[in-house]
């Protein structure tokens, strides 16, 4: 190489002054053009599945009309002419999975959010980090250990639980049971749902908590509060609406979770609201346990199943997203 | 010689200490004695029983000191203990169930056997899941060469180019961060395989795997963008550079361990889907080195196999696996943080 000391031969004439423009070179509009191209996938794939959903799945709704949500069933008979008469309907199903979601919720919100308190004001120093990094690989447990979970290690467990709610409370409509059968109850699935939401609610809660105004923080504690009192007094009205936004992304990944409902819930096509009793529904479960078997029509069902399952979990991250962004941004 | 030592205040004070032991020790010893003279029984008992003595005592103690106000921050202090020991404890059972039962199965051969030859009900030390893990390694191999190069080129628009929509690919992402795993594989089930002559392969798999891990690896990988200093890209295009050379030489390599968290983060988070796999991917007892056409084995289907048949042999099959797959998010997960925790430095 050589030195960059070295005397060079002057320039004949001065160099002519580059046209100054704002407008991109060519690699860069190649760049932005390719970068912004691959950042639609998002809107692609999102509009690709309820497309082929809806396509494949407009068959069932054609035939079935409004009793697709209206009526419980799920048969494809072949009568004495040959012909086909099938009968789709998911209102036990949809019930079912609405149920299992608030008993997920029920028991998940205060449980986040008392954690993501201790988290952000209790905890010792030293273990704190190392309790954020649990709860956070609780969020990455693949759900078929919750399934084997829940069925071998909570659901004996939680019988025994529901069992005693039944002796103490079945005056409350909803823990009376038709028949003394408990196991593999929407209580129970309810349970395994509500440990893997756990961990959505409280990071979305701590995060939000932890953003709270150190000057208004400090202002509690300056007029006399106690820690509980500094808590009631700015954290929880700051954060609350952090903790709603946090349970209903937890609620959305309550309606679509599929693999852990499916080992611990018995599902009948019967509309049932006893919660403890042996009987649930679950959109998602049912679409994998009907599959095995599924003919050319029932798959056409078990798509347009899947279309209203992809259509519900969109709503309701849509309206989390909306909330948990305007907690966020709200600053103050 | 006197140094001044430095005084703490908001440190327990002995008495403090006293106070506490004193409730711990007394509320645990009255719990004991009540479970044994009264007839309620069992762990529940115990530690429902223990919690409110401990609120009760503790609240009599304080109360000379404090007042009403010292009990309710007391309790306030011990009833989130109590949630947060709620959930150590389902995360303590969880693990605690897969490791004491999963290691009853582990043996060599399942590093280097199918199921060709051996049925899920028989004996424990036949057969293996060698099939599995080379499946569920393609799947990982495909899902990262297609949402890698998406997730990261969707993060770079929110970051670099912070087009008009950026409001927007942030909304829709975070949106299909939410799809159900069936969802995705009954897409792939009705987009391609009722449509074209592609039929259950570990390609298709990759395909559902893609459409859930792309939301991990953007959102990740924008917010490590976002930690890249501004310093470095305004020195790259004070230099000279264009556009997506200061992109492609100076961010991106100032973001490396980053991206490689995100990655990471994405992989476990796909790792164990087993849902999407029953309509894309289907099984298969030996090892199909071919992943673009025919059924192929995995570790969730293989989990799912061993539950679905029901016997003590094959449920002990899917403890060891889902053992095996738990290790694995774990280094995974470990992997991320170290990499995560490093700082991002100008190269």
């Amino acid at each position: 190489m050589s030195s960059t000391f070295a005397p060079q031969t002057p320039p004949v004439s001065a160099p002519a002054p580059r046209k100054l423009m704002t407008k991109p070179r060519p690699s860069d509009q190649i760049y932005r053009g390719v970068v912004t191209a691959f950042s639609f996938s998002a809107l692609i794939i999102l509009a690709l599945i309820g497309a082929f959903l809806l396509i494949k799945g407009f068959a069932t709704f054609k035939n079935q009309g409004l009793n697709f949500f209206t009526t419980a069933g799920w048969s494809v008979q072949t009568n004495d002419a040959g012909k086909e008469v099938a009968h789709f309907g998911l209102s036990a199903m949809l019930l079912g999975t609405v149920l299992i979601a608030l008993v997920a919720l029920f028991i998940a919100v205060p449980l986040s959010v008392l954690t993501a308190l201790f988290l952000t004001f209790y905890a010792p120093e030293r273990i704190r980090n190392f309790l954020i990094s649990v709860v956070d690989l609780m969020a990455a447990f693949p759900s078929i250990l919750y399934g084997l979970w829940g069925f071998f290690i909570l659901g004996p467990m939680a019988e025994y639980w529901a069992k005693l709610i039944n002796k103490y409370l079945s005056w409350i409509p909803f823990f009376s049971v038709p028949q003394p059968s408990f196991t593999r109850s929407p209580f129970i699935a309810g349970i395994v749902l509500a440990v893997m939401i756990v961990p959505i609610i409280t990071s979305v809660s701590r995060e939000v908590f932890s953003q709270t105004p150190l000057d208004r923080v400090q202002a509690a504690y300056a007029l006399g509060a106690s820690k509980w009192g500094m808590i009631k007094a700015v954290v929880l009205p700051f954060g609350s609406s952090g903790i709603v936004g946090g349970a209903m992304l937890g609620l959305g990944r309550a309606f679509g979770e599929t693999v852990a409902v499916f080992s611990v819930l018995n599902i009948v096509f019967r509309p049932n609201w006893h919660i403890l009793f042996t009987q649930g529904g679950n959109v998602a479960s049912m679409i994998i346990g009907q599959w095995g078997e599924a003919g050319k029509t029932e798959i056409s069902a078990l798509l347009a199943a899947g279309l209203v399952l992809f259509m519900l979990t969109l709503l309701v991250n849509f309206a989390a997203d909306f909330v948990v962004n305007r907690a966020v941004k709200s600053g103050r | 010689m006197t140094t001044v030592q430095p005084i703490r205040p908001w440190a327990p004070s002995k008495q403090d200490r006293t106070i506490t032991a004193a409730s711990v020790i007394g509320s645990a010893v009255l719990t004991t004695v009540i479970i044994a003279i009264t007839p309620l029984k069992g762990k529940l008992a115990y530690f429902f029983l223990f919690f409110l003595l401990w609120f009760f005592v503790d609240s009599v103690l304080i109360a000379r000191r404090s007042g009403s106000k010292g009990i309710r921050d007391g309790l306030a202090a011990k009833v989130t203990l109590f949630g947060a020991i709620i959930v150590l404890l389902a995360v303590a059972s969880i693990l605690w169930a897969t490791v004491s039962r999963g290691v009853k199965g582990l043996h060599l051969s399942l590093f280097s056997h199918t199921m060709k030859v051996t049925s899920f009900t028989d004996p424990v030390a036949n057969g293996g899941m060698l099939h599995s893990l080379i499946g569920t390694l393609y799947l990982i191999l495909i899902a990262i060469i297609i949402s890698v190069p998406m997730g990261i080129l969707t993060a770079i628009y929110l970051t670099e180019i912070k087009g008009r929509a950026a409001g927007l690919i942030r909304f829709l992402v975070q949106a299909m961060s939410g799809v159900p795993s069936v969802v995705a594989g009954l897409f792939i089930y009705a987009a391609i395989i009722l449509n074209t002559p592609l039929r259950n392969s570990a390609f298709l798999g990759g395909l559902a795997l893609t459409i859930l891990m792309v939301p991990t690896v953007t959102r990740t990988a924008e917010e490590v963008l976002n930690l890249v200093p501004h310093d470095l890209r305004e020195a790259g295009l004070a230099m000279g550079a264009t556009q997506w050379k200061t992109v492609a030489l100076v961010v991106l390599p100032a973001a490396r361990s980053g991206l490689i968290t995100a990655t990471v983060l994405g992989v476990a988070r796909i790792a164990g889907e087993t849902a999407p796999l029953l309509f894309t991917v289907g099984v298969f007892d030996a090892i199909n080195p071919n992943p673009f056409k025919g059924g192929s084995g995995t570790i969730p289907m293989y989990i799912w196999l061993g539950l679905l048949a029901g016997t003590p042999e094959s449920v002990q099959r899917a403890w060891t696996a889902i053992l095996i797959l738990l290790a694995v998010v774990l280094i995974l997960f470990t992997l991320a943080r170290t990499l995560g925790n490093k700082k991002i430095k100008a190269n």
